[in-house]
């Protein structure tokens, strides 16, 4: 427990010092918000009601820009050779940087969100909504992005190819996130959407970690 | 090499060389191409000239003996890459990697099949070549599943290294792919009741099972066929790799 | 901690082990045994596979034939090796001290504490500093001095000298030597002399490629 804590001191103490990853990732995350009435017009009512849906592909995409960083420091450096012989098994390493990435890539969105919700027109109510569903959903991006950075970490030109990896596995995440946001015509499902989010945060990061350090492993081989 | 030292005699080992499975499987090759043939001969027979016209479709129906074959296949081929990817985590098979790797490129293919063919049913069914409906759109998620592996096999020098991490990620997405199906189906609000598994009920005049079944054990044929060559293929790439790789090796040490 | 720590009874020992990588052999039918207190040099010229055969007996690389044991060791123990190869994992932003009390939590402080492990390979003076502005050679005595916050019996060095000077390769007579006294094994590839003070602790495994 001492040596998993010491791993997430350490990558926030990190991106804390670089500081410069965070700020961009929270910087492309407003932008995309910027763009969006410049595309579709500045109809405020439009705009309200595309709103969950582009808070959460901004989010989406930031996201997933962010995972190349999360091993290939580490990797490059030698860092992951070494954590391979570490007082607690890999998987745990692993979730440990899972965890500590969840707290430095989307923690950050979820604070510059209520930015977003001001400018899309968003209203009180569902941006509380917006804010649940993204808390509720991020953690499953986390996990599935680790397993494609640790897919890709072995690959010297990797960079690119770990979102196109991910993005069609992480179209559930982005149905039931947004799913639990809108509630269109008809019946409300953004209970039973936000119950499905929660399930597969549960999963993925639960599966995560062991495939993330097996696809690490093989990679090193 | 260190592999050549102890030939057991069992059927698995000789398989697991990759020279004695292409030495072993290579006279099947012929006999699956001619049935191959002859099965799409009589299934398209069949589909043209011995099948019935859907009374609300007409010959559009037709479109159905390519496009259920293939989006089965989409799915078959995903099937076999995720049973080749525990052989080649859990018995490091090797001829489970190169499996695995020939069939991607030709899963790509018949989903890609399955798409078109399915937007090209679409455009007198529902007046527009795509609808954001259930099945095509999980179909198209699979596709980029697809690319996404093809491209991941791509961008690794070292294909043997490539092997294990490729599979863990296939076995990643076959957990995730009835997850996508699930989710996708609740998305979909103009979601038709499924359109061919439930007919294959039943429902389904014999007139119209009988092609559709020899016509996908005729796709079904025409992949085994398909993959096996590429099999074939890869294994003697890998040789002429390993053989170029132990030649820049004595060239240095000696 | 003045005291020693002293490790319990371990054999490293390779049978008909091959290594190689990307399924090519590099050197096959290598056999050895290193005891407590002995240490194995590894020595021959580039491309014979030393360094692969360190990573092998780290677990990193799979073993292409043979085997290799680690007789003594129980599965309670945990993790028995300090790996030390080509890169020497310090990360800048984070001071010198920071980088090596990450590691002495992450591998479990049985050793000698930090600070002191900071001395005895001569970075306590630059123990505030951030670990970017380190040169290759304090690089490494900050690699080095990784294997003496974690007491673990067997060592596997690849190149310790490599950017050091010739007190650093002192130093690095001085840490083996100490090593070999607890009782512990090392297994060391490197192109210049290492010459722990007893010469009978010493054997040599001289490598010398397929071809």
């Amino acid at each position: 427990m001492k040596a998993f804590t010491a791993l997430i001191t350490r990558e926030l103490r990190l991106s804390i010092r670089t500081g410069g990853d965070v700020l961009t990732l929270v910087l492309f995350f407003v932008m995309i918000g910027v763009v969006v009435p410049f595309a579709v017009g500045p109809d405020r009512a439009l705009l309200g009601r595309l709103a969950p849906g582009v808070v959460w592909i901004a989010a989406f995409l930031s996201m997933l820009l962010g995972l190349d960083r999360l091993f290939r420091a580490d990797h490059e450096d030698g860092t992951l050779i070494l954590l391979r012989h570490a007082d607690l098994p890999f998987s745990a390493v692993v979730a440990a940087k899972v965890m500590a990435h969840w707290i430095v890539s989307a923690v950050p969105l979820i604070v510059a969100s209520p930015l977003l919700a001001v400018m899309l027109a968003l209203d009180g109510a569902a941006f509380w909504r917006v804010v649940l569903s993204l808390l509720v959903g991020t953690p499953a991006l986390a996990a599935l992005g680790a397993i494609g950075a640790a897919v890709t970490v072995s690959i010297r030109r990797g960079g690119l190819i770990a979102p196109v990896l991910i993005l069609p596995l992480a179209v559930p995440v982005l149905i039931f996130g947004v799913g639990a946001i809108s509630t269109g015509p008809g019946p409300d499902l953004s209970g039973s959407a936000l119950l499905f989010l929660a399930a597969i945060s549960l999963i993925t990061l639960a599966l995560s970690p062991f495939a993330a350090a097996l696809a690490i492993s093989s990679g090193e081989d | 090499m260190t592999t050549d030292t102890a030939p057991k005699p069992s059927f698995w080992y000789r398989l697991a060389h990759p020279g004695q499975f292409v030495a072993l499987t290579r006279p099947w090759l012929w006999p699956l191409t001619l049935i191959t043939v002859a099965l799409f001969a009589v299934g398209l027979w069949f589909a043209f000239f011995n099948s019935p016209e859907d009374y609300q479709m007409g010959d559009t129906v037709r479109i159905m003996y390519i496009h259920v074959p293939t989006a089965w296949l989409s799915q078959f081929v995903y099937g076999l890459m995720a049973v080749s990817a525990i052989g080649s985590l859990v018995w490091r098979h090797p001829i489970a990697d190169v499996s695995m790797k020939a069939a991607a490129p030709l899963g790509a293919t018949f989903t890609a099949l399955a798409l078109f063919t399915g937007s090209l049913w679409g455009r007198p069914t529902w007046g527009t070549f795509w609808e954001w409906d259930g099945r095509m759109t999980s179909t198209l998620v699979l596709l980029l599943i697809y690319l996404g592996i093809v491209a991941l096999w791509r961008a690794f020098d070292d294909q043997l290294r490539a092997a294990r991490v490729i599979a863990v990620f296939t076995l990643v997405g076959a957990i995730n792919i009835p997850i996508i199906k699930f989710s996708v189906d609740w998305w979909s609000t103009l979601h038709q009741p499924s359109s061919v598994f439930t007919m294959s009920g039943p429902h389904m005049p014999p007139s119209i099972l009988t092609p559709l079944l020899v016509m996908a054990i005729a796709f079904t044929m025409l992949f085994l066929t398909l993959h096996l060559k590429a099999m074939h293929t890869e294994v003697a790439r890998r040789r002429l790799m390993a053989l170029q790789r132990q030649a820049a090796q004595t060239g240095k040490t000696a | 901690m003045t005291e020693r720590h002293v490790f319990g009874p371990l054999a490293l020992s390779a049978h008909a082990l091959a290594v190689g990588r990307g399924g090519i052999a590099l050197a096959q039918g290598l056999e050895f045994t290193v005891q407590n207190g002995k240490c194995l040099l590894l020595r021959g010229p580039n491309g014979v596979g030393k360094s692969t055969l360190l990573l092998t007996l780290a677990g990193i690389v799979e073993a292409l034939a043979g085997r290799f044991d680690l007789d003594g060791a129980t599965s309670e123990d945990g993790p028995l090796l300090h790996y030390c190869g080509h890169r020497n994992a310090i990360k800048p932003r984070l001071s010198v001290l920071e980088n090596l009390d990450f590691w002495a939590r992450i591998y479990g402080p049985t050793g000698v504490p930090p600070i002191a492990a900071l001395e005895t390979v001569g970075l306590d003076h630059v123990a505030g500093l951030d670990a970017g502005y380190l040169s290759a050679g304090q690089g490494r005595r900050l690699a080095l001095a990784r294997l003496l916050v974690t007491a673990r019996p067997l060592w596997l060095l690849d190149e310790p000298t490599a950017a050091l000077d010739s007190e650093g390769h002192d130093l690095i007579t001085r840490l083996i030597d100490a090593h070999l006294e607890a009782g512990g094994l090392v297994v060391a590839a490197t192109h210049d002399p290492i010459t722990p003070t007893d010469p009978n602790s010493v054997e040599t495994l001289v490598m010398a490629g397929l071809h």
